[in-house]
């Protein structure tokens, strides 16, 4: 394999992560704060649907990344007043409104557009374009690095630097600050949170509207940077891949990161089975590189590589009398 | 007394309940009726039928696998009479309602069940795809020929190897990239995986990409648009998705399929009926959107492939008759 063709499989790993990353990270907000989110993927595609929604009607990428915001905060919303006003069982809001967003995206879509649940085809500026990073073509002689900056870092969606931005963003949130320390703390020992006067809920509400506004970027990447619009069922899954990331990255941001772009290397090595077989001379099946992923962690789970801890609070709504 | 007029009344409904009993219906596989594709053309044949006949016909979309045993037991339960259905997953399902149910006309698309009261339709992918083969590897200008099928079965391992005789045969020498979206159905729509399978196949030098994957194909035509390159479409024609960039779209007359079974309604034979080439069962569309990209050569090329593929004098390798494909190597 030679370097170029390492380059365009770090680049395909890039786009293919962004998605994972921003829904492992608005995982990692939700979870750490004591409220399981298998919703993740409900509200990735309702965001696809109504940011590739609005980007067509106003013929801007912008307003559409803001309606796919807005959406996915409309059900993390949902979501927070079930499992932490009404105490319900946070899987099972989860899950019904992952339904809830499998059928309603494809009823508005084809109700508003009449092309079978799929928003049309978007072009120009409503769609996120590629960025090229300053000095790139400047610096590509320079050996190893400059193809890397030009290839690999440079060329994409702004949405995909934002999501790497978040990273470090993250961190300093969840370990710097006052409101990261008592986020954290209330998905440990909500009622010491309690005690010192700090409201349970409200900190609970604001970490799910966080995770709100990370998937909602996560879906409107989808339909209005990677592709042209929404399609029904988009996703693909990539919400649920993100919680698994999310146990392989041990709930740390960092660990996001590097489990996301691990994933997504996978994922883009799957798809150039001829370069896996000429480094390894060995006839890998496809599928068993796909899996990769799900074997490595339930590895994690299963406590041979390091340990997986979940926030000790995690799924059980708080109830501060009895 | 009451009683007499309601007895009267239930009869009457239950008559006007027979009258409207033989109607057709239209069962739409997990792709979903408007999928730009398959099913989207059985939807037009039918209601085309519906416009030239003034007839009513019966609908459902499947949702979920789970449905489909369900969903046939209803319509032939409530006397839908003949039932239609497009894809090879029903088969399995068929053969079980089939027998019970011996007075109601079945037909599927894509697969054969062997059942004295089902007709069974399957396409000539091969051969269509062959054309399409033919008009790929005249326009590849780095001889290197992308195809992308869905999931992973045989029915689209068939177009695959279709696609791949109909580019060696024109250009001995080149190059055949072939990927599978997946092996769930989930591989049916993920266009944004479909992007990158086609950025991948670009990124070794494919610049005509052949997309035999659903969903996951209109993100495939999107990804050869912004790249420039060229794509070719399956089942119905998209070439207008992306006018300039769509070489061709090969087309299976699913339409004319559907609207031929429900012209024939319940007095359908049962039986095998194969459309290809030969009977324009396949074809690859021509129209405004492509004009520019297909050069005289190239509808010379075809018609010529077409003729020889109907009086058999080219033999265009059916996968699924003995599930292998050398000549892609798969």
């Amino acid at each position: 394999m030679d370097y170029t063709t390492f380059l365009q499989i770090l680049d395909s790993t890039l786009r293919l992560a962004t998605p994972l990353l921003l829904a492992c990270l608005a995982g990692l907000f939700s979870e750490r704060a004591g409220v399981f989110d298998i919703g993740l993927e409900g509200k990735m595609l309702v965001a696809a649907m109504s940011s590739g929604a609005v980007a067509y009607l106003t013929g801007s990428a912008w307003l559409g990344l803001a309606a796919g915001v807005a959406t996915s905060l409309l059900w993390a919303a949902v979501h927070g007043i079930a499992a932490i006003t009404f105490r319900g069982n946070q899987l099972i809001s989860g899950v019904a409104l992952n339904f809830l967003a499998s059928g309603m995206t494809v009823l508005v879509a084809q109700a508003a557009f009449g092309q079978g649940g799929r928003t049309p085809a978007l072009s120009g500026a409503a769609r996120f374009g590629e960025l090229t990073l300053p000095f790139a073509e400047m610096l590509r002689p320079v050996p190893v690095l400059g193809p890397f900056y030009a290839e690999v870092m440079s060329g994409h969606s702004i949405l995909v630097y934002l999501a790497l931005a978040m990273v470090p963003a993250t961190w300093w949130v969840l370990m710097r600050t006052r409101f990261g320390l008592r986020l954290r703390a209330v998905g440990e020992n909500p009622a010491a949170v309690d005690t010192a006067g700090i409201s349970v809920t409200r900190m609970r509400f604001a970490a799910v509207a966080i995770t709100g506004i990370l998937c909602g970027i996560a879906g409107a990447y989808m339909a209005t940077a990677l592709q042209a619009g929404f399609g029904r069922e988009m996703t693909a899954g990539r919400g649920y891949i993100a919680l698994a990331a999310l146990i392989f990255a041990k709930w740390r941001p960092w660990g996001a990161l590097w489990a996301t772009l691990l994933f997504g290397f996978f994922q883009a090595l799957a798809f150039r089975p001829d370069v896996v077989t000429a480094v390894t001379h060995v006839d890998i099946p496809v599928p068993a590189l796909e899996a990769l992923p799900y074997i490595l962690t339930v590895l994690v789970l299963a406590g041979f590589v390091g340990k997986a801890i979940p926030p000790r609070a995690g799924g059980e709504p708080y109830v501060k009398e009895r | 007394m009451t009683i007499k007029p309601l007895l009267a009344a239930a009869v009457t409904l239950t008559l006007s309940a027979t009258a409207t009993l033989a109607d057709p219906a239209l069962i739409f596989d997990l792709g979903g009726k408007f999928d730009k594709s398959f099913n989207e053309a059985a939807n037009e044949g039918a209601l085309r039928w519906k416009a030239e006949t003034g007839g009513n016909y019966r609908e459902i979309e499947m949702q979920s696998e789970a449905q489909r045993e369900q969903a046939l037991r209803r319509l032939a339960q409530a006397g839908s009479n003949p039932i239609v259905m497009t894809g090879f997953s029903f088969a399995d399902v068929l053969t079980q309602v089939a027998p019970e149910f011996p007075d109601t006309r079945f037909v599927i698309i894509d697969a054969i069940v062997d059942q004295p009261n089902v007709r069974s339709i399957v396409f000539s992918e091969e051969e269509g795809s062959y054309l399409a083969g033919i008009m790929a590897a005249m326009s590849s200008k780095t001889d290197t020929v992308g195809f992308i099928g869905g999931m992973d079965i045989p029915l689209i391992r068939k177009f695959g190897c279709g696609f791949a005789q109909g580019v060696i045969a024109t250009k001995p020498d080149a190059k055949m990239l072939i990927s599978w979206t997946g092996s769930t159905p989930a591989a049916w729509n993920d266009p944004v995986r479909g992007g990158e399978l086609a950025r991948a196949q670009i990124s070794q030098g494919a610049d005509v990409i052949y997309a035999a994957a659903g969903g996951t194909g209109i993100g495939i035509l999107q990804t050869a648009a912004d790249e420039g390159i060229l794509s070719v479409g399956v089942d119905s024609n998209q070439n207008a998705l992306h006018p300039g960039s769509v070489l061709t779209s090969m087309v299976k007359r699913v339409d004319v399929a559907v609207e031929e079974a429900f012209n024939e309604g319940a007095d359908m034979t049962g039986g095998v009926e194969v459309l290809g080439v030969a009977n324009k069962g396949v074809v690859v569309a021509m129209d405004e959107n492509n004009s520019s990209l297909v050069t005289p050569e190239m509808q010379a090329a075809v018609e010529e492939a077409t003729q020889k593929l109907a009086s058999g004098e080219i033999v265009s390798h059916d996968y699924m008759s003995d599930d292998s494909c050398p000549i892609a190597g798969f």
